[in-house]
């Protein structure tokens, strides 16, 4: 877009007595004094009024101002900004489903129920594990939901326990989930390979523990090849193996939770199962148990009888809700899409490809940006920004300059245990030419740091706004447009 | 179907450059005795044609869409302008992830900071935040919000209240040790004043109640107000027909602290249950305990307006266990479709479409109670939804209306024990009159 162009807030260019929207004439009798007793209101304050022109390059504009996948490459760490299919959105605006009511009889919506039993299965499938719910809406809602099934079967055991294990290097959702479960959350330290470290589990590992939340590949992207053994020592002391499937990108058709004893997992359609982000949602997060825990499942549970689909809510140890309804029904459309247009040798390609590309530019930039950790990674590569701060320059300033190459920086955020982190996740569905465009990039902004700290410092010098100041957002918040007087 | 552009050639390049003489060399950190060792059992893959007629297919399992429906109860079918349809689709708003990164986000945080300050205008409070997963799980936050707040764990809620969000509030606090009394509903369909009074005390957190109520009730947020406030506690009010707010006072202005609630209506189609939309708002001095993301305003180096994600310090990412909640990926996109929506609608149309879905609703009553033997169950005021009984159990009396081609309500009997001859009844503005004339010609042949 046009740099120039500034687009104002809709508020800003509203005046009175316009609207966007023809609304069809009362066909009854109106009546008088329906809201009699009842405090209405008569304007409402500011809100407003422009033209369907106005709204369509209002909102066409802004679009502009937005980096994508369907633009380009977008290596968030543990996001997997994969290309989104357009046929998935096809399959999910079809009215036969936008127009269901949820509550509609079951037999007026068996197709519906029959697609997210066929989902269940095919997630059962790929995962190794029993049963699914598709309910959770979004990851760290499946985190929740999974701790809850765990708290459910321990408690139905006579006692919940008290504590969670959580390695340092995991997403900040998996400690405040488990908090918000009722549990405390108590800290594993990452060994120097960068693993949890069998024998500090062991040590730590006692009846009070429900469960020990593990992602794996961790957020390194490192494979925990003891998981095996560590399932073993969770399950010796009556825990049970949580598993944060955000990275399952990078296993699906090689190996299946399930197989490693895994007890419960959440999956992120909006990750592996390519939905789009939507920027910043909806996701959907299915949680998978083994059957072990099925009993605790969330009400209803979808089951199938002489071919016909129902819901059952008879199920007395389930939690309960979690949500309104059954989940993120078109989301969980597009997934299921994505699935059987992919087949059994497709989602091996899908993680082998996505391992290959993360190790390709791994190994291109090796050398050049500092690696904390050098144990082999799977679908993401961490490097950190210790080389360059010798210029004064630090993974922000980075990524900063990466947006003035077209480009989509790495997460910065975490893993904790790295500082200065660049988390790169380029996804299966980059081409070689973008792979590449990326490090040369990379390459490029190690050159400038050298040369030219500044330029990086002062980056991004091409957006459509320059470096924003976060710290005046936060010390005097402006949450909402207000007239002025 | 394969959506992976990297060539067999380019694969042989790459592992050349990795150092390694397959892809399965790369697996290694795997131990053997988990790989799998042939084919995931999945069906073979189909390319789009195939894939399209396999879901047109399963489609036409559904015959929802035959019936003439007033099912609402949370889920509300209301027009859609074909702007938001279009102006959604776009993919610079569909396949961005949250906007960590402000420079290259700004379409979807100014989109944000507009829904905030629409749902601040709409609710009558100081801010909003960016979205949360839906009515229920909106309406649990709130009562864990107020408890943050106040600190007291006994939490009052209306057993007038929406049941699924009822059950969600259950499976949110049964772990936290809190206390949920839920209040009795009156004739009138509303709180039951006096049930109120003995429950509430100064051990309370918060009242959350439900404005209309699911029995499409107007609640008095006024006196449930005053009521909380003089036993120090708060008054969390949860609105999931967000139509309602074109013609009622907000209930920010009424005296509400909190309102969250479900605004599916603005914009989203029915989609059997998902992906919808929870909203929150709150006065300003709550805002440290507010969940989720919250868009703000500041500046650049130029000294340009831009907008940011802020107060993340009572996010997940930067507190971890001591965070306001777990959310993380809310639903942005749902916000900016209600986003257009709104703005589509503006201040003169959201006005409108209020007064239709109230007068057709009147229309509607009144035709209906004019069949003897059909009543309403509340006299309290309704805006587009109410209860009527029945002379028989609702069930036999569906089932005969379906048979009619007509989804006449929900019965009440599932949720509440002694309403089985109840159902609630929603009308919106895709009701036409021939649409409302029909049913009562089929409920007058039903009963007859």
């Amino acid at each position: 877009m046009i740099n120039v162009i500034r687009e104002p807030l809709i508020f800003e260019i509203s005046s009175p007595g316009k609207t966007a929207v023809k609304l069809p004439e009362l066909d009854v009798p109106e009546k008088k004094d329906l809201l009699n007793g009842v405090p209405v209101r008569n304007d409402i304050e500011g809100f407003p009024e422009v033209s369907e022109t106005e709204i369509t390059r209002h909102f066409t504009r802004l679009s502009q101002m937005n980096y994508c996948v369907d633009f380009g490459f977008y290596p968030l760490g543990s996001c997997t900004m994969k290309y989104n299919p357009k046929v998935n959105e096809k399959v999910a605006s079809m009215s036969c489903f936008t127009s269901s009511h949820p509550l509609a009889p079951e037999k007026l919506v068996q197709g519906n129920l029959e697609l997210m039993k066929t989902l269940e299965k095919l997630l059962c499938e790929i995962t190794g594990m029993d049963a699914v719910t598709l309910q959770p809406a979004a990851g760290a809602h499946g985190e929740l939901t999974g701790m809850m099934l765990i708290r459910a079967y321990h408690t139905a055991h006579g006692n919940p326990r008290k504590y969670v294990l959580i390695p340092d290097s995991a997403h900040g959702t998996n400690p405040s989930s488990a908090h918000i479960c009722g549990y405390t959350v108590k800290e594993i330290k990452s060994s120097e390979k960068g693993t949890i470290s069998v024998e500090d589990l062991a040590r730590v590992m006692d009846e009070e523990v429900a469960a020990l939340m593990v992602t794996n590949p961790n957020t390194l992207g490192v494979f925990e090849s003891d998981i095996c053994q560590i399932a073993d020592i969770v399950h010796a002391k009556g825990g049970f193996l949580y598993m944060d499937g955000a990275n399952m990108n990078a296993l699906a058709g090689i190996t299946r939770p399930g197989d490693m004893k895994v007890d419960v997992l959440h999956l992120n359609l909006h990750k592996t199962f390519s939905t789009p982000h939507g920027g910043g949602g909806p996701g959907s997060g299915p949680v998978a148990v083994k059957k072990i825990l099925e009993p605790y499942l969330p009400v209803p549970v979808i089951e199938e009888k002489d071919g016909q689909y129902y819901l059952n809510y008879d199920r007395p140890q389930s939690i309960g809700r979690v949500k309104s309804f059954y989940g993120q029904f078109l989301v969980m459309l597009k997934a299921l899409a994505y699935i059987l247009a992919l087949g059994p040798k497709g989602i091996r390609e899908m993680a082998e490809v996505a391992v290959l590309n993360s190790n390709y530019i791994r190994k291109s930039l090796e050398g050049i940006y500092h690696l904390k950790y050098d144990t082999p990674t799977l679908h993401e590569c961490v490097f950190s920004d210790k080389y360059q701060k010798d210029y004064g320059v630090s993974n922000l300033d980075i990524a900063k300059r990466l947006l003035d190459y077209g480009l989509h920086p790495p997460t910065m955020s975490f893993p904790l245990i790295v500082h200065g982190a660049l988390m790169i996740e380029p996804t299966e569905t980059e081409s070689r030419r973008d792979l590449d465009l990326f490090i040369e990039a990379m390459k490029a902004i190690d050159r400038e740091a050298k040369e030219n700290p500044e330029l990086l410092k002062s980056a991004p010098h091409l957006t459509y706004v320059r470096r924003l100041d976060e710290v005046q957002a936060a010390r005097n918040p402006i949450l909402r447009w207000e007239k002025k007087e | 179907m394969s959506y992976i552009p990297i060539s067999e050639k380019d694969k042989k390049e790459m592992l050349a450059r990795i150092g390694v003489d397959s892809i399965e060399q790369l697996f290694s950190c795997i131990p053997e005795n988990i790989r799998l060792k042939g084919d995931l059992n999945l069906p073979a893959p189909l390319s789009e044609l195939e894939l399209l007629e396999y879901f047109e297919e399963k489609g036409r399992k559904n015959s929802y869409e035959k019936y003439l429906s007033f099912l609402g109860g949370g889920a509300y079918d209301h027009f859609i302008p074909a702007v938001v349809d279009y102006l959604s689709s776009r993919g610079e708003f569909l396949t961005p992830y949250t906007p960590y990164q402000p420079e290259v986000s700004q379409g979807t945080l100014q989109v944000i900071f507009e829904f905030q300050t629409l749902i601040c205008q709409l609710t009558g409070l100081d801010i909003a935040n960016a979205s949360l997963y839906d009515g229920a799980t909106g309406a649990a936050e709130a009562v864990l919000m107020a408890y943050r707040i106040k600190n007291k764990k006994r939490l009052l809620v209306a057993s007038n209240l929406n049941p699924e969000y009822r059950q969600v509030i259950y499976t949110y606090t049964k772990n936290l040790g809190l206390e949920v009394v839920e209040l009795p509903y009156e004739v009138t369909g509303k709180i039951d004043k006096k049930g109120l009074e003995s429950s509430l005390n100064f051990e309370t957190s918060v009242i959350l109640c439900q404005s209309p109520n699911y029995f499409g009730v107007i609640e008095d947020i006024k006196s449930l107000a005053d009521s909380a406030h003089q036993h120090d506690a708060l008054l969390a009010v949860v609105i999931s027909e967000p139509v309602s707010l074109g013609l009622l006072e907000a209930p920010g202005k009424l005296g509400a602290d909190i309102v969250t609630g479900e605004a599916q209506s603005f914009g989203l189609p029915l989609s059997y249950g998902g992906p919808y939309l929870g909203f929150m708002a709150c006065k300003k001095d709550f805002v440290r305990q507010l969940p989720g993301r919250i868009a703000g305003q500041t500046v650049d180096v130029e000294g340009r307006r831009g907008f940011v994600l802020t107060l993340s310090t009572r996010e997940q990412h930067i507190r971890r266990e001591k965070a306001t909640s777990n959310i993380c990926t809310n639903q942005a996109y749902c916000a900016l479709r209600a986003t257009i929506y709104l703005e589509t609608l503006g201040r003169q149309g959201l006005k409108k479409l209020a007064w239709l879905n109230l007068q057709k609703t009147a229309y509607a009553i009144e035709q209906l109670t004019s069949i003897p033997g059909v009543s309403r169950k509340f006299n309290g005021p309704v805006f587009n939804e109410f209860v009527l009984e029945f002379p028989e159990a609702w069930e036999k009396i569906n089932q005969r209306l379906e048979e009619k081609g007509i989804l006449g309500g929900l019965g009440l009997g599932k949720h509440y024990p002694g309403l089985e001859k109840c159902a609630l009844i929603t009308v919106t503005e895709k009701h036409s009159k021939e649409k409302i004339d029909r049913y009562v010609q089929a409920l007058k042949e039903v009963l007859r």
